[in-house]
């Protein structure tokens, strides 16, 4: 089949990529662009662990087209630093041990990073509603729902 | 129809390890020019923290900073030999096999130094920050660095040491049929409180107790996660996770996540842990390590809860609304147990 050229913006930097044109974005970004930090879990949109960010609004990317993002800006994890400064939800996760295994780990960055872009004083219950969609395995979600809300600076709702 | 409130308790004693066959662990160490170790194993880090665990058994060992020490988990081809991460083992056994590979190099690392200072190696201490000199002599010194290079390229030694550290076969005694395949026992007990809905068979874990006696906490934070994921992982099993819930019946498994049913971050209860830290006598500095004992009293405790709430014994995983509700009907209604205290 005819491959379809696609162009966006990953992380700030103008990516190009000739794909199949049902070709999801999830694969685009891992196959094609080499960019590996959203994982591939169930590859049906309920474990949340291809979770990106596009145009600033949490999205799975393995029920995404990579062709709807034309023009737009995909954002990951590995985007999150500057330059050699993390940002404050990866400090608070490695303050917190927010991650074990780390599979889960970006995906779940990237919903908190939207929820706190979107509302940077989140309450708890606006946190759990958040990340409900991303699935964990072994943190058992109390140090991440208390890594979120440290780097909101809203340490004093923590409860274990 | 009513929420009935039920509290039920557990107590468990979890082996270490097991022993099919003996239980061998090999750990590699050797210096680096730069003087900084490498620990070889083969065992994996699944996220358990034992490349970490193993990392500060081998720095205080060595007596070098906890930084200068490399753990390279990558290949079980060229590495030494393990039986693997499971069984919670890996602090008990990787790190016994540790410390024996850190004492032969550090015993080497002595020698070279007693070399260049032109002294006796038993003389000599390590201030764990890099540095080596004679007792009571601070200033009779060399550092750790220094000695890698000389070693490497003046003395053409290597700073390097092997450890094993194997639990042998325990045969079967013919006449009493006795063994003993374990050395060493965590102990924990667990209070869970629930809420049973008598209308929908609905179990809501309310809250958790524990208390965990896991030998000397290694690294205290990194049991305290282990314990907080491991309850959430005995709370899912208790309450929710099965491949087969008509079991013998294959038939209506789940064949996605969702139908594979898990507690999200908005069902956790709250939970609270203490760790005893009694040191075990042949653990690494006393440590015998959490592991799959995070997640085995929830089971019991929730079970308990539920008889104790509603008068049901539920004695077959995961316990369901539909399983509760039989019972209730079975029963002819709830019939909430004693409780004593609170």
């Amino acid at each position: 089949m005819a491959k379809v050229p696609v162009q966006f913006r990953l992380n700030g930097s103008d990516r190009a990529a000739f794909i199949d044109a049902a070709d999801n974005l999830l694969m685009t970004l891992r196959r094609g662009l080499n960019e590996f930090a959203p994982k591939y879990g169930c590859g049906q949109g309920t474990c949340g662990v291809c979770t990106v960010l596009i145009d600033g609004e949490p999205q799975l990317s393995c029920l995404t087209l990579a062709v709807a993002c034309e023009g737009r800006h995909v954002e990951t994890a590995s985007g999150m630093a500057e330059g050699p400064n993390l940002h404050p939800l990866q400090v608070a996760f490695m303050d917190n041990f927010a991650a074990q295994c780390g599979f889960c780990t970006p995906g779940m960055l990237m919903a908190a990073r939207a929820l706190l872009d979107r509302n940077p004083k989140p309450s708890r219950e606006e946190v759990i509603e958040a990340i409900a969609g991303n699935i964990c395995r072994c943190t058992g979600y109390e140090p991440i729902i208390n890594a979120i809300l440290a780097a909101a600076g809203a340490g004093d709702q923590k409860r274990a | 129809m009513a929420r009935h409130k039920g509290r039920g308790m557990a107590a468990i004693n979890y082996p270490i390890g097991m022993n099919l066959g003996g239980d061998p662990s090999q750990a590699l160490i050797h210096s680096n020019p730069d003087g900084k170790f490498t620990v070889a194993l083969s065992a994996i880090d699944l996220g358990q923290g034992m490349k970490q665990v193993t990392r500060q058994v081998a720095a205080e060992t060595l007596g070098v900073p906890v930084e200068d020490v490399y753990v390279d988990t990558a290949d079980s081809d060229t590495g030494p030999h393990d039986m693997g991460s499971f069984a919670s083992r890996g602090t008990h056994r990787m790190g016994n096999a540790v410390i024996a590979a850190a004492r032969e190099a550090r015993g080497v690392l002595l020698e070279a130094a007693a070399e260049e200072l032109e002294v006796n190696a038993a003389d000599l201490v390590t201030d764990g920050r890099g540095n080596i000199h004679v007792r009571g002599a601070p200033s009779r010194s060399i550092t750790v660095r220094a000695t890698a290079q000389a070693a490497q390229f003046r003395q053409g030694k290597t700073i390097a040491g092997r450890g094993i550290f194997l639990i042998p076969l325990s045969a079967v005694d013919p006449e009493t049929g006795e063994m003993n395949p374990n050395t060493a026992f965590a102990h924990a007990c667990l209070v869970a409180d629930v809420e049973v809905d008598d209308e929908t068979g609905e179990v809501t874990v309310l809250g958790m107790t524990s208390a965990y006696e896991l030998g000397r906490a290694l690294n205290p934070r990194m049991v305290e996660q282990q314990l907080v994921g491991g309850a959430w992982m005995g709370q899912s099993h208790v309450l929710f996770e099965t491949p087969e819930p008509y079991y013998p019946n294959p038939d209506h498994g789940p064949r996605d996540f969702n139908e594979y049913l898990m507690p999200g971050p908005g069902d956790i209860a709250p939970y609270s842990a203490s760790v005893l830290e009694r040191p075990a006598p042949d653990g690494p500095f006393g440590g015998k390590g959490p592991g799959e004992m995070c997640a085995n009293p929830v089971l019991p405790a929730v079970a308990n809860a539920v008889f104790n709430a509603v008068g049901v014994r539920v004695d077959e995983l995961p316990i369901t609304p539909e399983k509760v509700l039989r019972g209730i009907r079975a029963n002819g209604g709830a019939r909430p147990q004693a409780r004593r205290g609170g």
